[in-house]
């Protein structure tokens, strides 16, 4: 009836950086740095703090995007959540020292479809749509 | 891993109806089409217009109960669209040019 999609579906960024991982940790936790690349924010690397990534309101949205910190592993690995229009995924940096270095990664994840009967599935491909569909249209702005 | 046809996803989902009717059925679960038309704000045919555009993308998949059909969401459909919009991930990667161009600003 039901045709199952096999394994979590995930957008996946990486680029390695001519830049040692000190100076991309900060890029990524400082909240004025995050804001000259990312988005303006009242970020800080406490695991637990909520907080909020803020875009220009669009017609059907206030723009704000409400975070929690999740993991902060100094110079490897940053998590948060990343809810937007009442949808939830998680964004996950990784940094890994790499040939005159760092590779970066960002994972941006929902849930799992077909995991928990219909309910998770919707929410999971709203998710995924939305996010990405913002994601594209960002690149027209 | 195979990238589907997108094409009928996106199709089916150009329409605002459609795509209101997806969202009701993804959010409140099965309903018939009288439920669908209560929410839908056009008539019970255009409603059940809809639902056949929808079926055939497989976004939505239907059961017979005596008299009545309820209908349900399939977001496993959307499959394909989302395979596609992330072969762009353009949000994401242009954030990394711009964190690119911070760190060459930065001091080290």
């Amino acid at each position: 009836m039901s045709n199952p999609v096999e394994g979590p579906r995930a957008l996946v960024v990486e680029r390695v950086f001519p830049h040692p991982p000190q100076k991309l940790w900060r890029a990524l936790t400082d909240g004025s740095l995050l804001a000259q690349w990312l988005l303006n924010n009242d970020f800080e690397p406490v695991v637990g703090r909520r907080f909020q990534f803020r875009r220009e309101p669009m017609p059907n949205w206030n723009g704000v995007i409400d975070c929690e910190v999740f993991v902060v592993e100094p110079l490897k690995e940053l998590s948060y959540s990343w809810v937007a229009m009442g949808l939830e995924t998680v964004v996950r940096w990784t940094l890994t020292p790499a040939d005159g270095g760092t590779h970066l990664r960002m994972e941006q994840s929902g849930f799992a479809p077909g995991r928990e009967a219909n309910y998770k599935g919707a929410k999971y491909g709203w998710q995924s749509f939305f996010n990405a569909l913002e994601g594209t249209l960002a690149s027209f702005n | 891993m195979t990238l589907l046809n997108p094409n009928p996803v996106f199709r089916a989902l150009a329409d605002p109806t459609r795509r209101a009717i997806f969202q009701q059925l993804s959010r409140h679960g099965e309903q018939t089409v009288h439920g669908l038309t209560r929410h839908a704000g056009v008539s019970q045919p255009a409603v059940s217009k809809h639902l056949t555009v929808l079926k055939r993308a497989k976004l939505v998949c239907h059961r017979r109960d005596g008299r009545e059909t309820h209908y349900r969401a399939q977001p496993e459909a959307l499959a394909p669209m989302i395979d596609w919009l992330n072969l762009y991930g353009a949000f994401w990667r242009d954030q990394f040019d711009r964190l690119e161009g911070l760190l060459g600003r930065m001091d080290s």
